[in-house]
């Protein structure tokens, strides 16, 4: 008897306690976040759920206003490029899963009842019809003329309201070398690539088949690649992050330490108006001296500026090689006052911090006050890697990528290693 | 998949060598080396000058190939390509040599995942330093393929 009264208080407390830890998503909904978080470390009172699980590698994602997720991925799998995802029992995850198109890619965004896909080498979109959640068949080319590129290929894309497109073109080049990423190779002075490359340019977004050459403007220069980059429709401005450059300690042993190299430059919040130049390839910014500098293949000898005294400076410094991939100012009405109208950041991870451990891998919050940084940056969400340190990139199980926010409030994660779809939540008081 | 292959951009020389030596098969290494086990515990049961030379090897590996394939050789997903099991290390000594020797551009598949970067072109390397780093590469990472000579080197890059 006395066995079976011990056995009943322990299933009770073991009920309760699992009650306890399925916290409701979205009370409302009775929408039951994960027992574990899906994984995730998040501040008291957020919580998450596994939305949809190895869906490919997941790049960037789209909300539609009826939830209806679109997410691109960086190689067709099964049979399309984009994943449309509809939760249509409404308990918070994905049921209904469809691969779609040809093209495969990075930047993707919901405007005016189409979706916008950024290939590497094309932006097309493809129209909605209401209560359908497969886009057309047919796309449309909005932007064309993309050179092909092996480094820094992706076209990642954000809308102003005025009727504008605003696009990525990396720069095929870690720092326009003569031979790029080869030891004793002097930097092109002046980089031809900035030309077409290493900057963002601006598009009509309704506009059909717009050339980058011709019909493109270069809205903004000197940035190596950002993958993150999203129009503020509070403060109507571009922001967006940059990948900094790679290597300085592999290619200039005399003038930089592996650990100096580990740690610069710093990965740049960047506040981008018009006719902006970041710098590269002939500046870095150096997070300890908080200036931009020299870089070494222009002549650099890692402290003095020269030229770089006139490169605009970021808003805000991260550490280096922490790979921003998407950018997110949060308008919701779910989250707690503090986080209204700050950015969330993904930070993909490092891979070139090597003898020190990879960094990064993790969704970073930075509260906003009046367009600028109000307040230091704070690890928003961490644990995706699912490892207790990241030697090597491949250790990580999941790296989180895209950002989106959903109609009721909630922050959606992509992961573009093992094609994760996050659902973080807000239920605290 | 047409846009997959358009971006895979190999020289032309390196184009005809993965035609004519894709069906060359991964000639496993034949003696007492478990095929799991890393050559560098091997090393260690052996004669000084062979553990001297594995050391050897790994300084050209930290030197110019850690950064982008890792010190564990597992790359870095969707950029550079691991060097472990199932990888193109077990490939024919004629096309590694080429790689390393005129670099790698492009997309391409390893283990079905799929990488897209540019690998600079390594001249500067010795003939002896292109042997032991393949060497290397061949025997570590879960790989125990036959070690490559320095004679085959030189009569590749044309007694360079």
């Amino acid at each position: 008897m006395k066995k079976l009264a011990f056995l009943i208080i322990t299933l009770a407390l073991w009920g309760a306690c699992q009650l306890n830890s399925n916290k409701n998503l979205n009370s409302a909904k009775g929408i039951v976040s994960d027992k574990d978080n899906a994984g995730l470390k998040l501040p008291d009172g957020f919580s998450a759920l596994v939305y949809a699980d190895n869906i490919g590698h997941a790049r960037h994602m789209a909300i539609n206003s009826n939830g209806d997720v679109y997410v691109s991925l960086s190689n067709v799998k099964d049979g399309g490029g984009m994943v449309c995802l509809r939760d249509s029992n409404k308990d918070g995850r994905a049921d209904i899963i469809k691969y779609h198109g040809i093209y495969d890619g990075t930047g993707i965004k919901i405007r005016n009842g189409y979706v916008y896909f950024g290939a590497d080498t094309v932006i097309v979109r493809y129209k909605l019809t209401e209560g359908e959640l497969v886009p057309s068949e047919t796309p449309e080319v909005i932007a064309e003329g993309f050179t092909a590129q092996s480094q820094h290929a992706t076209k990642p894309f954000t809308f102003d309201e005025d009727g504008f497109m605003y696009v990525t073109v990396g720069a095929p080049s870690n720092a326009c070398q003569v031979q790029d990423r080869t030891k004793g190779s002097p930097g092109i002075d002046p980089c031809p690539i900035l030309e077409l490359h290493g900057g963002i340019w601006r598009f009509r977004a309704a506009l059909l088949n717009q050339d980058q050459a011709k019909e493109g403007y270069r809205y903004a220069t000197g940035i190596r690649n950002a993958v993150a980059i999203t129009w503020n429709n509070v403060e109507n401005k571009l922001y967006a992050l940059q990948h900094g450059r790679d290597q300085l300690g592999q290619f200039y042993p005399d003038l930089y330490t592996d650990e100096q190299s580990a740690k610069l430059p710093a990965e740049e919040f960047l506040s981008v108006n018009d006719g902006s130049d970041f710098g590269w390839p002939y500046c870095y910014y150096d997070p300890v001296q908080k200036k931009k500098v020299l870089a070494p293949e222009y002549g650099g000898d890692g402290i003095k500026a020269g030229r770089c005294s006139n490169a605009e400076n970021p808003i805000m410094a991260f550490p280096a090689h922490t790979a921003p991939n998407d950018l997110l100012f949060y308008t919701g009405s779910m989250f707690p006052e503090r986080y209204r109208n700050g950015a969330f950041i993904a930070f993909h991870g490092s891979w070139n911090r090597n003898p020190l451990p990879q960094e990064g891998y993790y969704v970073a919050f930075v509260p906003f006050k009046g367009g600028v940084p109000s307040g230091d940056w704070e690890i928003f969400a961490n644990g995706f890697a699912g490892v207790g340190e990241v030697k090597s990139p491949a250790d990580a199980k999941h790296r989180p990528c895209g950002l989106a926010q959903a109609p009721d409030g909630s922050l959606f994660v992509s992961d573009d290693a093992n094609g994760r779809i996050y659902r973080i939540a807000y239920n605290g008081q | 998949m047409k846009r997959i292959f358009n971006q895979v951009i190999f020289s032309a020389l390196l184009g005809m060598f993965f035609i004519s030596c894709q069906s060359s098969g991964e000639k496993k290494k034949t003696g007492t080396v478990n095929s799991d086990q890393p050559a560098a515990e091997t090393a260690n049961n052996q004669p000084v000058q062979a553990a001297e030379k594995v050391h050897q090897e790994n300084a050209v590996y930290k030197k110019y190939c850690l950064v982008c394939h890792q010190a564990d050789g597992s790359g870095v997903p969707g950029m550079y390509p691991p060097l472990g099991k199932g990888s193109w290390t077990g490939k024919d000594p004629k096309e590694l040599v080429l790689i390393l020797t005129n670099g790698l551009k492009g997309k391409v598949e390893v283990n079905g995942e799929f990488y897209n970067s540019e690998m600079p072109a390594q001249p500067q390397l010795t003939d002896e330093e292109i042997a032991d780093v393949l060497s290397y590469i061949r025997s570590n990472f879960g790989n125990s393929f036959d070690p490559i000579d320095v004679e085959l080197v030189k009569k590749i890059r044309g007694g360079k």
